[in-house]
């Protein structure tokens, strides 16, 4: 957080001092400064993790719109075409989200791709269960599911 | 080059939107519906405002479209969420094609009590840390 902070003040301060007030003057200080606080991390301890954070970011971005565009793809395939290939159900996946936060985020990102919806947290906050359209092949999507909260994960801790 | 690129935008995201509004017809019961609705509508959306932010090309209509975008993302799941538990436990009916239930066995309806499933073999196992929230 303190280095996200300090990536905006190095790009305030590139705005101010170039004279040049923008948006795109704004990215472009942002880029300089983040170049800055890599080359300053190993010295400074309280920006320790935050650049490593920003290409774990942009890959989770690249890897959640790929699975936007193909769920959609099945969906909306299944919806125009007249015979039903879906075979809907419930599981339940076992959460290694533990904070509020966490699970939210994690619930919420299931519930953003196509195919999939959740439904309810068990009390003890253990197993998301989740509402699925496609159940033909249950590992595979288990393995997805899982693969999508721990990518998700790696960006919060 | 631009022009097509911002049409082809434009045309898929409408198609999507499309999409969702003959998935609501078609689709048999509550929760597909709420599949096809959510999230073909916000993809629908997301690109029709890339187009807009493509076509006008300035700092305050990209940032404006941006931030209906964020705003789609955040709010379109929990609404999709919300509606969807409180149709299940109210008594929708499943599609009859539906394979699996694993919530309702795991769900006491008289105290409204959700199960892990997971107590008696895990509970044993784990040991508790300081850092687990209640």
């Amino acid at each position: 957080m303190t280095g996200a902070i300090w990536n905006l003040l190095l790009g305030l301060a590139w705005v101010l001092l170039s004279g040049d007030f923008t948006g795109l003057n704004l990215l472009v200080g942002m880029v300089f400064g983040y170049i800055a606080l890599v080359l300053i991390e190993p010295q400074v301890s309280a920006l320790k993790g935050y650049p490593a954070r920003i290409p774990r970011i942009i890959r989770f971005l690249g890897f959640f719109l790929k699975e936007l565009v193909q769920a959609n793809l099945r969906v909306a395939f299944d919806i125009v075409t007249p015979p039903w290939h879906m075979q809907p159900g419930v599981i339940a996946m076992p959460l290694s989200a533990r904070t509020e936060m966490e699970i939210t985020m994690v619930a919420n990102l299931i519930s953003l791709t196509p195919g999939t919806l959740s439904l309810d947290v068990s009390d003890d906050r253990k197993v998301l269960y989740i509402h699925a359209m496609f159940l033909d092949d249950e590992e595979e999507l288990r393995r997805n599911l899982k693969e999508m909260e721990h990518r998700a994960l790696e960006l919060f801790r | 080059m631009i022009e097509a690129i911002k049409g082809a935008l434009l045309l898929t995201g409408s198609l999507f939107m499309l999409l969702a509004a003959v998935g609501l017809l078609r689709l048999p019961d509550l929760l597909t519906r709420m599949h096809a609705t959510t999230k073909a509508a916000a993809l629908g959306v997301i690109l029709i405002m890339l187009a807009a932010a493509m076509h006008f090309a300035e700092v305050g209509v990209v940032a404006r479209s941006f931030a209906i975008i964020v705003f789609i993302l955040m709010t379109a799941p929990v609404a999709a969420h919300v509606i969807g538990r409180a149709g299940y436990f109210v008594g929708s009916r499943l599609w009859s094609g539906t394979v699996k239930d694993e919530l309702r066995p795991n769900y006491d309806p008289l105290t409204h009590e959700l199960k892990s499933g997971l107590e008696t073999q895990e509970n044993a196992k784990r040991q508790p840390r300081a850092t687990d929230p209640d």
